[in-house]
């Protein structure tokens, strides 16, 4: 199937592949790298976002082309992903702020209101 | 009609879902594919969510769709800066708060799918009357920059998709 396939298709596929893959990989690292619980909850959005979307734009690409109809279930895909993410992320920062509410940590965030101030959490290292 | 195909934009979905699913179109599939986009959401319609009054505005949804699609890519560039970047880059992170105008509900669903899927800022709080929205910024150099971008990109063309 690869053989049959143009040039120009497996390039911009090659990259996009890559790209994906670099994109997962960031978001691996930044799992080791960021220091506090609320800084990772934004390392797996990078896979789930645009790296996700390239490797599957990548796959549609390749086999609309190759087998000479659009295929397009990988919207699909795209889409639960897209759907869950955010639930996911959103969820568990919800749940790391309700324990560190009820452990009374100094640093726990201020309910939002008045007055308008930002919890840094830059510092923070657990 | 209300009755009897309570969501008929949801059984529409449903019914290219089906068909996307099973790669064909031939007799049985789209016989199938019409069963569930009637059944399902008459069976669910027990859930009773709440419609959106009106949704107008075509033009700005499409806008909106395309500033979102490419918040993505700078935001996934900026983020990756801040992990492969020196130590220093991680250590401006933290909570923001926004006072949102907008009332509607469904506004403010769309607005939480937004903040949670651009990289680098996930929505963390609401408040009871819904008034104040608590985000976590990976990179919370410039508060008010971010405060700007959320109300005037995101939270404008949202409360004239929405009405309010």
């Amino acid at each position: 199937m690869v053989d049959d396939a143009p040039a120009w298709l497996l390039f911009i596929v090659s990259l996009l592949l890559i790209l994906g893959g670099v994109l997962a990989l960031t978001g691996g690292v930044g799992l080791l790298r960021l220091s506090n619980f609320y800084q990772r909850t934004h390392a797996p959005s990078l896979p789930a976002t645009l790296g996700i979307g390239c490797v599957l734009i990548a796959s549609m690409l390749f086999f609309s082309v190759t087998s000479g109809r659009f295929v397009l279930h990988e919207l699909l895909i795209t889409m639960a992903v897209l759907l869950s993410a955010p639930v996911t992320a959103m969820m568990l920062n919800r749940a790391a702020i309700e324990r560190d509410r009820r452990q009374y940590r100094e640093d726990a965030p201020v309910p939002p209101g008045r007055p308008i101030k930002a919890s840094p959490t830059g510092e923070r290292n657990e | 009609m209300r009755a009897w195909l309570p969501f008929p934009l949801q059984s529409a979905f449903l019914f290219c879902m089906w068909l996307l699913l099973n790669q064909s179109l031939a007799v049985p599939h789209v016989l199938f594919a019409l069963i569930a986009a009637w059944f399902l959401p008459w069976w669910l319609r027990g859930l009773q969510p709440i419609r959106a009054q009106q949704v107008r505005k075509p033009k700005v949804i499409v806008v909106l769709f395309f500033h979102v699609l490419w918040d993505i890519v700078i935001s996934a560039w900026a983020v990756s800066v801040v992990i492969w970047g020196p130590a220093w880059r991680r250590q401006h992170s933290g909570f923001m708060t926004i006072p949102l105008d907008m009332e509607s509900m469904h506004g403010q669903a769309v607005l939480a799918c937004i903040i949670n899927s651009t990289p680098g800022t996930v929505w963390a709080e609401f408040t009871d009357d819904r008034r104040y929205l608590m985000i976590h910024v990976l990179d919370l150099r410039d508060e008010d920059a971010w405060r700007t971008l959320i109300k005037e990109r995101y939270e404008r063309p949202l409360m004239e998709i929405f009405g309010s």
